[in-house]
């Protein structure tokens, strides 16, 4: 009897995708604009009784590298969402305005509430994504067919660039907003601290969780819209959790990290291309290879802009963009 | 359970346009019922219908004189199964993962494969003779085997009765008659009953039991094959003059068309030579 819930390589895949975390911890524990060795690492963290410089180095990059990791998953795991509810191999919860939205609320914080602390800018930039892909979604579903893939990604389009413009109209009469926006604009994990841990968790969790709860149906779902009907997912209900879910993800982790682009539409292609399409897989190994890209740019940041840093949003542009590429010439088009 | 499916005084479109006007009919348990009907008559829209793909504007359908609109979803679909048009091939999906996705309504969140997956996917596979290509991704089939995927996937959800919506189109004839025939020997193997739309008038006439000819969202008339096929409802359903022959290899109704050209100038001895049914 054949395997017909994976493919039969699955063991070796995990374990390979297991050392790949374990070398990227260690790389973003060791690595940065300070190298610890071995022993410091042990150190920082295994004996808090130790006192040292670089013990305290270590202890900062855990939090870092927690975060990080959680970022990571989020972004891959929302892209992977994204990309099963939109029938678009490209999309990414950018598409339903995401992240649009969540600057401009973080504008409009700035702008008029004064916005100061850090937890209040992250509230304001989760519900500035929410609402608007709320907005998106039911823009989306009107008229003829409900929620196609289609209508979500135009209204998505039209939405964004009208934020955008919005975004711009308030910022750029208020120099001072525009300096702060700025800050948040670039993604970087390196803000992440304690609070934005325990932020994120509740919301990381609710996201994941709802994910792999839907992946059966969003296995049936691919295979069409009568399709999966014809087989008892209640579609509209399905669309709506697995981009809630998305939103969710992507919402919390663009609020404490900024715009993180590509990692949301990498994770889960790469994953793709090894994998093939069950959802099942794919969402898990998603957030694993998110939390893998994101952490080894967040590596790769702080190393080549040492002694200071090189922000992890500009790195995974960098490094995405070219295996997108590569990505495109290789994976076969669709007849 | 038998599952008898009434449809009561139906009429059903796409929003405001309405393309089922009135239909009443049980669909024959155990047999093969091919609709016919010409193009925009509402054939694939009666079968959606009854498919719960989508509501009536009035009237029901029913399953054993319960409305199927307030079955659950997933209930439903271990009863009835519907094969659309065209549904969409995931990118590098294997044949088994795609067939195994028939197996949607018997699985729940905490509840993984089961014994019982693993026999029914096996089961369809060997049934349409796609065994050998579980592992190969469905990009690499022709569209004949392509089509045997679909419907092994159908099979795996093992439902009693099973739409099709055109399952033949787009094949060249030999695995037209191939399908059909497949079909076939899953109605005698399990008593399956089978409804479907067919565009070729000839090959319905020899494999339906039982046909339903629908004309502008109505329906006019229904029956055994031999019963109703004649030229007057050939030319009333599809607005074609036509000789009806009988099949030389199944003795059942055949249609030959009437077109304006090649056309014997002697028709009366025409009419004469061919054997009217």
């Amino acid at each position: 009897m054949k395997a017909m819930h994976g493919p039969k390589h699955l063991p070796i895949l995990l374990t390979g995708a297991l050392i790949l975390l374990v070398a990227c911890i260690f790389a973003s524990l060791a690595f940065g604009s300070r190298t610890i060795g071995w022993h410091e690492l042990l150190d920082g963290l295994f004996r808090p009784a130790v006192q040292s410089y670089e013990a305290d180095v270590v202890r900062q990059r855990i939090v870092r590298t927690i975060f990080s990791l959680m970022c990571g998953a989020a972004l891959g795991v929302a892209g992977a969402l994204m990309q099963s509810v939109t029938r678009n191999p490209i999309a990414d919860p950018s598409i339903l305005g995401v992240n649009t939205g969540a600057a401009l609320a973080v504008v409009i914080g700035l702008a008029f509430f004064n916005l100061t602390s850090g937890t209040a800018t992250i509230w304001f930039a989760l519900i500035g994504a929410l609402v608007t892909a709320s907005f998106v979604f039911g823009i989306g579903s009107l008229g003829r067919g409900g929620a196609t893939p289609l209508k979500l990604v135009l209204a998505g389009a039209a939405t964004s660039a009208a934020l955008s413009s919005l975004v711009m109209a308030l910022m750029i009469p208020r120099s001072n907003v525009m300096d702060r926006f700025r800050f948040w604009q670039v993604g970087s994990v390196g803000a992440g601290n304690i609070d934005s841990i325990w932020t994120f968790f509740p919301l990381l969790a609710f996201g994941l969780l709802t994910a792999l709860i839907v992946a059966p149906s969003l296995n049936a779902l691919a295979l069409g819209e009568e399709m999966a009907r014809s087989l008892g997912v209640r579609t509209g209900l399905v669309k709506l959790l697995a981009s809630m879910a998305g939103v969710v993800l992507c919402g919390a982790a663009t609020a404490l990290a900024g715009p993180i682009g590509f990692i949301g539409l990498l994770a889960p292609h790469v994953i793709r291309l090894v994998i093939g399409p069950d959802e099942r897989i794919l969402i898990p190994m998603s957030a694993m290879a998110g939390a893998v890209i994101l952490t080894f740019s967040d590596v790769i940041g702080r190393w080549i802009g040492s002694p200071g840093e090189l922000e992890v949003g500009i790195v995974t542009a960098f490094v995405g963009a070219p295996t997108l590429i590569f990505l495109t010439m290789h994976v076969k088009g669709r007849e | 359970m038998p599952g008898i499916m009434k449809v009561e005084h139906v009429t059903s479109g796409y929003g405001e346009q309405m393309i089922l006007n009135d239909i009443s009919l049980e669909i024959p348990s155990h047999q093969i019922s091919i609709i016919i009907g010409a193009n925009g008559c509402g054939k694939s829209t009666l079968l959606k219908t009854m498919a719960r793909l989508i509501h009536p504007t009035s009237g029901h359908v029913t399953l054993n004189n319960k409305p199927i609109t307030k079955m659950a979803p997933k209930r439903l679909a271990r009863v009835l199964g519907m094969l659309p048009q065209s549904p969409i091939v995931p990118e590098g999906i294997t044949v088994s993962d795609l067939v195994g996705r028939g197996r949607y309504p018997y699985q729940s969140f905490m509840k993984g494969w089961s014994q019982d997956d693993y026999e029914a996917v096996a089961e369809a596979m060997e049934m349409m003779n796609i065994t050998e290509f579980a592992d190969r991704p469905i990009d690499e089939l022709s569209g004949g085997q392509r089509q045997r995927v679909w419907i092994a996937m159908a099979l795996a959800q093992q439902t009693d009765i099973l739409f099709l919506d055109e399952p033949t189109t787009f094949l060249d004839i030999t695995y037209q008659v191939e399908i059909l025939d497949l079909l076939t020997d899953l109605n005698r193997k399990f008593g399956t009953t089978i409804v479907m739309v067919l565009h070729d008038i000839n090959l319905s006439a020899r494999y339906a039991d039982y046909l339903f000819a629908l004309k502008q969202g109505r329906l006019v008339a229904e029956g055994k094959p031999a019963d109703i096929v004649t030229s007057d409802l050939i030319h009333q359903v599809f607005n074609l003059r036509c000789s009806i022959m009988v099949d030389p290899v199944s003795g059942s109704p055949s249609v030959v068309p009437i077109g304006r050209h090649h056309v014997r100038e002697d028709e009366d001895e025409l009419a004469t030579k061919l054997e009217w049914v």
